[in-house]
């Protein structure tokens, strides 16, 4: 019996608002693994790192404070699937952990609105839960290994930088990741410039679309050219940007190019482990899976 | 008139000479052990597909060139995606100098209306991308909660989002930048 631990679940925007069928995933997967979900009545946006941070740091820094403090009111550690929340809050506990002044001005916000807040609280991605688990307990999970499937594995920036301030061995060239995609029984392929951003952080997205788009482009020029079956990403926000990304470029050129379905890890271990493709949300992607589920089942 | 032999020159009324100890300040130390080697440059995925040369945005800010690096489009380029802060042989943190510097801009009433958009959703709603009736409609199909337990679902939450935004003035930021523009 795998011993359970629980998490506050932190949703972020772009996850329950553009993807819950990624937020579906996660709410049927992780359970199955003893992550126990608690989910924190009222959050906010986290508020993204580069972009609300970019516009006035001081309020980036409570907001994302007042996050943490509903999870530390809860006696939990947070959990996010989204590389930009993680990002924010283990930035923030950095700063206020660094600068003492800086934990006294977010209470000092938070004067008179009920929110405690000492920063006794941990901010960890649900990939890096995932990943200490072990290699070998995933496996057990395993009943109907993805065989002949080949993955492009998109990390995404902010899971792993400042590298100073992240939990992995390794500052580069990362593998955690493509370990846990193999031990679905898929293939993680090596494609150029693996470790290059996906082009929406930053406020890029939001405000300077075609140069954002272009860096997508580039990643899944890059992928067609290894022959992937699909994406797999730990990011809502990298996920919104190869999804949609994929289908503007088609607009624009005029034909289908861009057809590789996008999933987010849990979606690809959920059907490792025999899960419905529904339940999982897979049937409501803005790039057909079908493809990929019938040469999963084929 | 400018062309690629003549020498351009700053104006002396273009330098701030305090601008480079203000963004140090506030967090980009080492910024003055730059040695102009272009490594930032080399790996930032948005100056490999635009005019955008993180190298010349450093040397700007720290010949203090002020007006020139807030107002300039091209500080908005940076996709955050720390690469240059890490390869950095400085080891200077690049990124944060950035956001740094982007933070000052936005004082000085230099902020893009998309930027703005978000962030008048982000206070009307506690989210910088709301929810839709059509993602409503998903969640709801796929057994979850039709509002996410967010501030989405809590009037209370909401209003304490707000108050924390009134007292660090990002309402008055917002707001005034609109009546600016």
């Amino acid at each position: 019996m795998t011993e359970t631990k629980t998490y506050s679940f932190f949703l972020g925007c772009v996850m329950p608002n553009r993807f819950p069928n990624v937020e579906a995933s996660i709410r049927l997967v992780l359970p199955k693994l003893g992550i126990e979900l608690e989910d924190i009545e009222g959050a906010s946006c986290c508020p993204a790192p580069g972009v609300i941070r970019s516009f006035d740091e001081p309020t980036w820094l409570a907001l994302a404070s007042r996050n943490l403090a509903l999870a530390e009111m809860a006696g939990h550690d947070i959990i996010t699937g989204c590389n930009g929340c993680y990002g924010t809050f283990k930035e923030t506990l950095l700063e206020i952990h660094e600068h003492p002044e800086r934990l006294k001005e977010v209470q000092d916000y938070f004067k008179g609105l009920g929110i405690k807040f000492q920063g006794n609280v941990d901010a960890k991605h649900l990939i890096e839960v995932i990943s200490d688990l072990g290699i070998e307990e995933i496996k057990k999970k395993v009943t109907k290994p993805l065989k002949g499937i080949r993955v492009g594995v998109h990390y995404g920036c902010h899971l792993l930088k400042p590298s100073k301030n992240r939990p992995w061995k390794q500052t580069q060239r990362h593998t955690f990741l493509d370990e846990l995609v193999e031990v679905t029984g898929a293939s993680s392929i090596k494609y150029k410039d693996k470790f290059l951003c996906c082009g929406a952080g930053g406020g890029v997205r939001g405000s300077q679309v075609a140069v954002s788009v272009d860096i997508a482009k580039e990643k899944l020029d890059n992928m067609i050219e290894a022959g992937v079956d699909c994406i797999v990403d730990v990011c809502s926000f990298c996920h919104l940007q190869f999804e949609s990304s994929q289908v503007q470029l088609n607009k624009e050129l005029g034909e289908q190019k861009y057809q590789i379905p996008v999933l987010y890890f849990t979606q690809l271990l959920g059907l490792s482990m025999g899960l419905d493709p529904a339940n999982l949300g897979l049937d409501v992607h803005m790039i057909n899976t079908q493809p990929l589920l019938d040469k999963i089942l084929s | 008139m400018t062309d690629s032999i003549t020498r351009e020159t700053i104006d002396n009324d273009d330098i701030d000479p305090d601008f480079l100890d203000k963004v140090v300040e506030a967090g980009a130390d080492r910024l003055r052990t730059c040695i102009q080697c272009g490594t930032c440059s080399s790996v930032c995925p948005s100056g490999r597909r635009t005019a955008f040369r993180t190298r010349e945005l450093i040397r700007k800010s720290l010949l203090g060139l002020k007006d020139e690096v807030l107002s300039s489009p091209d500080l908005w380029l940076c996709a955050t995606c720390l690469t240059c802060l890490e390869r950095c042989p400085r080891q200077i943190k690049v990124t944060d100098a950035i956001i740094i510097m982007r933070n000052m801009a936005v004082k000085e009433g230099f902020m893009l209306p998309q930027h703005r958009k978000a962030s008048q959703k982000l206070i009307e709603t506690g989210h910088a991308v709301p929810i839709d009736d059509a993602n409503r409609a998903i969640r709801k199909e796929l057994g979850l909660q039709e509002n996410p337990p967010t501030t989405h679902s809590n009037e209370k939450a909401l209003k304490d989002v707000r108050e924390i935004m009134k007292r660090t003035g990002f309402i008055e930021l917002i707001e005034e930048e609109e009546e600016r523009s």
